[in-house]
């Protein structure tokens, strides 16, 4: 009866708890913003070709404006399988050593040719995740009562260029057709001039792109879990088993 | 009565020591002839785990001062130095900001099991005193070491506490301006805080948990029965009938415990140490910016319940202290517990189904207002919270009434398995 009766307590904590917060996330949908979701995008650091590809590109297309501080160019090098030489090669611009950190050259005037100084992007896809810098990368669209003649669906106001335009193509923003729920993982833009790229390439290179900042976000993800493994392994299979045979052991005169 | 310097007599070396130093006596005191009730169960794992995540957090503590820089212009880069270019700087910053979590859940879990057995009462009223002021400290501790990092909802919950101050008739803005060492939370806060948090509040911390261990050892544990095992005692040893010794019992059984906790704390540690952004939050991924305010400055989620309190008060009068009195008090109520509660029975399972229902009910609210306290505020949501509070505040201040209403059952003259 009295184990009946603590179970009980739990199970209808948790039954209750289940109930009112359903209660609680439905009720205020009402107040939900017309906000849009990222597409649903799973990085991968363990893809060591796509992240070479995202340093090759980030090196191309971001770093003249966007610095990655908290990176240093051997720490990459290092993780990513590339070699000093290849480094100082392909991907180092300008007097920096392979030890530093990847910094770009913007002065501090760009402020007000983009009304903000580029922001550092190492730490980008922790801070709005990497879903969110995927999407933003594919949400560009030509609006004519911006500045620079862009707007993106997710930084409503951007005051970045364009950059990948040309990679891209240039897309309009069309109305979604009323009653139809648009698919999840289709962005309401209609691309109107091709860029250099199909599209299957465009998102194949923002897909390296996400996953290189994903990587450079926290370099040690790839030796984190692999380490976790282990220590999972040995708790698991090791120690639990040891401590039970322990306890019953020295248990086995308690009655 | 005097010192009676080596009781057991030892000899030898231990003999030399214990006729200078109480080490046998402290020994069999509280390990090998500390005499535990032989049914403790699943809720009696979270008093050693609340022990083992505070001599985590005091260790990894340690190795981060070593590499952490306080200072606004600082603080923020040489967290990710330390993530970075510190030989495992990652896992022992890891350890420390998933072990502040982990803190809190067993602090709660072993709250809660205070309250479902009756921990709190007579003659254990100090334990659970000793107990709330730790939870008063680990709050002050938590704070501090949240701001360190200096990311932006360090700075934005930084004001937002300091500002509770600032809601104190008269004295409020220079008390504010005092607290911060400056009009905003700046360089001057973020190092006074990092002094509290690694100096005075673990100096506190380390105390009261002495303090709880040798209350508790004074009056011995309480069970899941409620009842008294010093009442029955074997006529000729004078041991508990129903004592087992700490040690080697508990030790080996709380090493049980311990492991699965560890395979559970690795677990997020390796696999998702964000916490799914409730162990670190992704606007503290960006510096302290207070030009920026973060979409929804949300606290801590274990300070959730608190926070939900806090904003289900409305102002009045002018002033928002209301809501400030409100929160505080939430903690002030459980040093009043062990007189509030007036059960002819101490145990959850002796009692009737009235507490039963009342106590679900307070775990519901519990995780409701926590929940409520981590999202952004809505008419109905702040309808909720202050139908909540109010569940709150009746749960403890009724007590004096209802615990004393409806059936009991008898208590067993000796434990049940």
């Amino acid at each position: 009866m009295r184990l009946v009766t603590n179970r009980g307590v739990g199970g209808i904590v948790l039954a209750g708890v289940a109930l009112l917060l359903t209660s609680l996330l439905l009720a205020p949908a009402a107040y939900a913003e017309e906000e849009i979701n990222p597409l649903p995008f799973e990085a991968s650091t363990g893809n060591t070709a796509s992240l070479q590809r995202g340093a090759r590109d980030y090196m191309a297309y971001c770093s003249g404006c966007h610095s990655l501080k908290y990176l240093r160019y051997s720490r990459m090098g290092q993780d990513l399988g590339i070699s000093d030489e290849l480094l100082k090669q392909n991907l180092i611009f300008g007097a920096a050593k392979v030890g530093d950190p990847v910094l770009t050259a913007m002065p501090a005037q760009s402020e007000q040719w983009f009304g903000r100084i580029p922001p550092d992007l190492s730490l980008e896809t922790k801070a709005r995740g990497a879903d969110w810098v995927y999407s933003y990368l594919m949400g560009f669209y030509l609006d004519s009562s911006r500045p620079l003649g862009v707007n993106n669906l997710y930084l409503p106001g951007v005051s970045m260029p364009a950059v990948l335009g040309e990679l891209q193509g240039w897309q309009v923003k069309v109305e979604p057709a009323k009653g139809s729920a648009p698919a999840e993982d289709e962005l309401p833009l209609k691309l109107v001039q091709a860029g250099s790229m199909t599209p299957e390439e465009y998102k194949a290179f923002v897909t390296d792109l996400t996953n290189f900042l994903t990587y450079t976000a926290e370099p040690v993800q790839q030796e984190r879990v692999s380490t976790g493994w282990h220590v999972i392994f040995y708790l698991v299979f090791l120690l639990l088993p040891l401590t039970y045979l322990l306890k019953k052991e020295f248990w086995r005169d308690v009655h | 009565m005097a010192i009676i310097p080596n009781p057991h007599k030892t000899t030898g070396f231990l003999g030399w020591i214990d006729d200078r130093f109480p080490a046998t006596k402290l020994w069999k005191d509280h390990l090998s002839e500390y005499y535990a009730p032989k049914n403790f169960n699943f809720w009696y794992y979270f008093g050693s785990l609340a022990l083992l995540v505070l001599v985590n957090q005091l260790l990894t503590g340690i190795f981060l001062t070593m590499q952490y820089k306080p200072g606004a212009e600082t603080a923020f880069d040489s967290v990710q130095y330390i993530m970075r270019d510190v030989s495992w700087g990652w896992l022992i910053r890891y350890l420390h900001a998933t072990g502040a979590s982990a803190f809190f859940l067993v602090v709660y879990m072993h709250m809660f099991r205070g309250l479902l057995y009756g921990s709190h009462r007579k003659p254990r009223e100090l334990v659970w005193i000793f107990g709330a002021l730790i939870f008063l400290a680990l709050m002050a501790e938590a704070f501090c070491g949240y701001v360190l990092p200096w990311g932006n909802m360090s700075y934005w919950g930084a004001e937002v506490i300091i500002s509770l101050f600032g809601t104190i008739p008269y004295v409020g803005d220079a008390l504010q301006t005092w607290i911060q060492g400056d009009f905003n939370p700046a360089d001057a806060t973020l190092n006074r805080l990092f002094s509290l948090h690694v100096v005075a509040l673990p100096f506190v911390l380390v105390g009261l948990v002495v303090a709880h261990l040798i209350a508790l050892h004074e009056v011995g544990s309480n069970n899941p029965d409620g009842i008294e095992i010093k009442k029955n005692k074997d006529p000729v040893t004078h041991i508990p009938l129903d004592g087992i010794p700490f040690h080697p019992y508990y030790t080996v059984k709380d090493i049980v415990g311990v492991t699965v906790f560890l395979i559970i704390f690795s677990a997020v540690i390796f696999f998702a140490p964000d916490g799914g952004g409730y162990v670190l939050e992704k606007p503290n991924y960006i510096p302290a910016n207070p030009q920026v305010t973060p979409e929804e400055i949300t606290p801590a989620w274990y300070f959730g319940v608190f926070y939900a309190m806090l904003r289900a008060v409305p102002s009045f009068a002018g002033t928002q202290i209301w809501g400030v009195i409100v929160m505080f008090g939430a903690v002030v109520v459980l040093f009043f517990l062990p007189w509030l509660d007036r059960s002819p029975v101490k145990s959850i399972r002796y009692k009737g189904p009235m507490f039963k229902i009342l106590v679900v009910l307070f775990a519901i609210d519990f995780i409701i207002l926590n929940y409520l306290g981590m999202h952004k505020p809505s008419p109905e949501r702040t309808l909720v919270a202050r139908i909540g509070t109010l569940y709150y505040f009746f749960f403890f201040l009724g007590m004096p009434i209802y615990s004393k209403l409806g059936s009991t059952k008898p208590e067993p003259q000796r434990v049940t398995a």
